[in-house]
C-alpha cells in the first residue's frame, strides 16, 4: 500500500505541472482557457514527430518545443483573448472552446486515431526505477517529473515575486488599469504570462507523452484533470497546485484500489467533495475558487 | 407641441411581429401534415432539426439569458436517453418513458443547481464539464448498460417502422414547441423581465431586488428539462444508446455553435442558429474531420467578431423583431431604442461580470 501512496504522489507532480499553467494564466488574466488540454496534447505531438521523423530525443526537441509554446502563449494572448475579454468574462470561455476543438481535429486529421507515446524515444528512462527501502520501486522518470513540478513552481513563485517582470505581471493581475497609471505595460505583461503559461504546458505535454500515451482526443481529461488539481489545491499559492496535484492523484489511486473503473471516478469524486466543503465552509463562491497565487506571495 | 406628441411610445406587438405569430402558427401546421409528403429519410431528418432548435433554444435560455455558459450540457442529454432506458426495462411503455426519463432529468438538476450555482464563468463552465464526466462513468457502472457496448430501447420494436417514424417526428415537433413556447412565454412574463436584467448586469439587477439566484435556478432546470427531452428523443430515433456518444462534449459544441453564430441572447436566434448547423450538417457532415474543424473555427470566428450572432446583428441593423419578447421605446424623432431585447452595443450578452 506504502508503494501505491508513493505512487500517487509522484503522480500528483504530472498535474501539479499541467495544472500551474491554468491557475497562473486564470490569476494573471481571470480566464480558464478551454484549450489548455489540447494545448498540451499538441506539445505532445509536437515532440512524437520530431522524434519519429528527425530522430530528436524528446529531451533536446523540448528546445525547439518549448520556445513555440511560448510563441503561441504570445499570439493566443495577442489575437485571441484579448480581444474576446473585451466581450466580458463568459466570451472566452467560448473562444477557447472553439479553440480546443479546432486543435483536437486538426491533431486528428494530422495524426490520425491512433494512441501514441514518447516512452520508446527516452531509452531505458520509461522502465528504470530505484529501490527504496522497504522494496519500494519509484520510476526514475517519475521522480524527474516531481523534481521538475517542484522547480517549475518554486521558479515561478521565486519570478513573480523577485523581478521586476514578476512584479508588473502581479501588478496587472491585481488591477491593471493602476498598474497602467504607474508604467506597467498591461498587454506586454499578459502576453508574457501568457507565453510563461503555455511553456508549462509544453512540459507538461512532453511529461504526459513520456509517462503515458496520448491521442488527438486527450486533451479534455487533461484540462479536467488540471482544473481538478487546481481548484483543490487552489488555497493562494503557486505550492498549493502541488498539493492539489498530490490530493488528485492519490484519490485516483484509491479509487482504482477500490474498483477497476475506480481511478477516474475517484478523481472527479475528491475533487466535488473538496469544492462542497469550500463552498460551504466560506464565501468563496463569489470571489472565485482559484486565487491569486501572488496574494499570500505579497 | 403637445405633451402627447413628445411622449415616448411604448410598443410591445408591432405589424411585423404580428405577421410573424401568424407565420409560426401557419409552419407549425404545415410541420404537423409534413410527414404525409416526406419521405422516411427526410422525416428522419426533420426529426433531428427539431431537437437541434431544443438543445440551441435550451443552452441559449442558460448561456444567452442565465449567463451560465456551461460545457457539461451533454449530462442532461446523455441521461435523458439513460433514463428512459432504465424505466422501459421495468416495463413502462416506451413513448411514455421518453417524458418520464426528463421530468426526472429536471428533478435531478435542481440539488445540482443548488451546488453549481455558487460557482462563477469559467468555473461553472468547467465545473459542469467535471460533472458530465463523473456521471458518464456512474452510468458505465450499470450492468443494463453494459459500460461503453451500451443497450438498445428494444421495447419500441413492438411498433413497426413506419409507425414509429412518424410518432417520434410529432413528439419531437410537439416538445419542440411546447418547449419555446415555455421559454417565450417565460420570457414575456415578469420573469422575463428579471431575466434580461440578469443578463445585462447581474449586480445591477440584485442591487434593485431581482431574484437572481432563484431565476437562474428555474433557467437552469428548464434547461436541465429541455434538453432531457432531446436526449430522450435521440434515443427514440436512434434505437441504441452508448454512453459514450450520448455523455459527448461535442453536443456542447453543437449547441455553442448554433447559438453563437444565431444570436446569444436572442429568442429567433437560437432557432435560426439551429437550421443554419442543421444546413451545414445537411451538406458537409460526410466531410468528417473537416466539418469539425470549421464548426470549432467558426465559433471562435464568431466569438471574436460577431460576438451578437447573425440573429442579434440583424436585428441592431434594421430594428427588425419578429417574436418580442421584449417592450420597446419609440422617442418622438428618434429611432427604436430598446430595453432589453437587444441590449445596447456598448453592454453585449456577455457583459457580465465585472472583474
Amino acid at each position: 500500500m506504502s508503494n501505491q501512496i508513493v505512487q500517487g504522489i509522484l503522480l500528483g507532480g504530472y498535474y501539479a505541472l499541467i495544472a500551474c499553467g491554468l491557475s497562473f494564466m486564470f490569476s494573471v488574466m481571470r480566464i480558464i482557457n478551454l484549450a489548455h488540454g489540447s494545448l498540451a496534447v499538441f506539445a505532445a505531438f509536437a515532440l512524437w514527430w520530431l522524434a519519429s521523423r528527425f530522430h530528436v530525443s524528446p529531451f533536446v526537441g523540448l528546445l525547439i518545443v518549448l520556445p513555440l509554446m511560448a510563441a503561441i502563449g504570445w499570439a493566443l494572448q495577442r489575437f485571441l483573448l484579448e480581444r474576446s475579454a473585451r466581450g466580458g468574462a463568459l466570451l472566452p470561455i467560448l473562444t477557447t472552446f472553439g479553440l480546443a476543438i479546432v486543435i483536437d481535429n486538426m491533431l486528428f486529421e494530422q495524426f490520425g486515431a491512433d494512441t501514441r507515446s514518447l516512452a520508446p524515444y527516452i531509452g531505458s528512462l520509461s522502465y528504470d526505477s530505484w529501490e527504496w527501502p522497504g522494496s519500494i520501486y519509484v520510476g526514475k522518470l517519475a521522480v524527474i517529473m516531481f523534481a521538475t513540478a517542484v522547480i517549475l513552481l518554486g521558479g515561478l513563485q521565486l519570478f513573480l515575486t523577485r523581478t521586476r517582470l514578476g512584479r508588473s505581471i502581479r501588478a496587472t493581475s491585481e488591477d491593471p488599469d493602476t498598474a497602467g497609471l504607474v508604467g506597467v505595460d498591461a498587454r506586454r505583461a499578459n502576453a508574457i504570462a501568457a507565453a510563461i503559461a503555455m511553456v508549462t504546458v509544453g512540459l507538461a505535454g512532453a511529461f504526459l507523452g513520456m509517462r503515458a500515451t496520448f491521442d488527438p482526443y486527450a486533451g479534455a481529461p487533461q484540462l479536467l484533470f488540471a482544473f481538478e488539481a487546481a481548484v483543490i489545491g487552489g488555497a493562494g499559492s503557486l505550492w498549493g497546485t502541488l498539493v492539489g496535484g498530490i490530493v488528485l492523484a492519490l484519490a485516483q489511486t484509491l479509487g482504482a484500489q477500490v474498483h477497476p473503473q475506480g481511478f477516474l471516478i475517484g478523481g472527479h469524486a475528491v475533487f466535488l467533495v473538496v469544492l462542497f466543503v469550500r463552498l460551504s465552509t466560506s464565501g468563496l463562491g463569489l470571489r472565485g475558487l482559484l486565487r491569486l497565487p501572488s496574494r499570500s506571495a505579497s | 407641441m403637445s405633451a402627447a406628441s413628445t411622449s415616448p411610445i411604448i410598443e410591445r406587438g408591432t405589424t411585423t411581429s404580428k405577421i410573424a405569430a401568424i407565420a409560426v402558427a401557419v409552419i407549425i401546421a404545415l410541420l404537423a401534415i409534413a410527414p404525409q409528403f416526406l419521405s422516411a429519410g427526410a422525416v428522419d431528418r426533420m426529426t433531428a432539426l427539431f431537437i437541434y432548435v431544443i438543445l440551441a433554444a435550451m443552452w441559449n435560455a442558460l448561456a444567452g439569458f442565465g449567463g451560465l455558459v456551461s460545457v457539461g450540457q451533454q449530462v442532461f442529454f446523455g441521461l435523458g436517453a439513460y433514463f428512459a432506458i432504465r424505466l422501459a426495462d421495468t416495463g413502462l411503455n416506451p413513448f411514455a418513458s421518453l417524458f418520464v426519463a426528463a421530468i426526472i432529468v429536471g428533478v435531478v438538476s435542481w440539488p445540482l443547481s443548488l451546488f453549481m450555482l455558487r460557482l462563477r464563468n469559467g468555473e461553472f463552465a468547467i465545473g459542469m464539464w467535471v460533472i458530465a464526466a463523473l456521471t458518464h462513468l456512474l452510468v458505465n457502472l450499470d450492468r443494463l448498460v453494459q459500460g461503453e457496448t451500451g443497450t438498445s430501447l428494444i421495447s419500441l420494436n413492438v411498433y413497426d417502422a413506419g409507425t414509429r417514424r412518424v410518432a417520434i417526428y410529432w413528439l419531437a415537433l410537439g416538445s419542440m414547441t411546447a418547449l419555446l413556447a415555455i421559454l417565450f412565454g417565460l420570457l414575456r412574463g415578469s420573469t422575463g423581465a428579471a431575466i434580461r436584467a440578469i443578463r445585462d448586469n447581474e449586480d445591477a439587477a440584485a442591487s434593485v431586488g431581482v431574484r437572481v439566484t432563484g431565476t437562474k435556478r428555474l433557467l437552469f432546470v428548464l434547461a436541465a428539462f429541455g434538453i432531457g427531452v432531446a436526449g430522450a428523443l435521440w434515443l427514440a430515433t436512434s434505437i441504441t444508446f452508448q454512453p459514450k456518444t450520448y455523455f459527448n462534449v461535442q453536443w456542447t459544441a453543437y449547441m455553442i455553435f448554433m447559438v453563437l453564430v444565431g444570436g446569444i441572447g436572442t429568442f429567433e436566434g437560437a432557432i435560426l442558429g439551429a437550421l443554419v448547423f442543421f444546413l451545414i450538417e445537411t451538406w458537409f457532415g460526410g466531410t468528417g474531420v473537416w466539418y469539425l474543424v470549421s464548426l470549432g473555427a467558426t465559433a471562435v470566428l464568431f466569438s471574436l467578431f460577431l460576438p451578437r450572432g447573425l440573429w442579434g446583428t440583424i436585428e441592431e441593423r434594421f430594428g427588425l423583431r419578429l417574436l418580442p419578447v421584449g417592450y420597446r421605446v419609440i422617442l418622438p424623432g428618434h429611432a427604436p431604442a430598446d430595453d432589453g431585447t437587444a441590449p445596447s452595443p456598448e453592454q453585449t450578452p456577455l457583459d457580465q461580470e465585472k472583474a
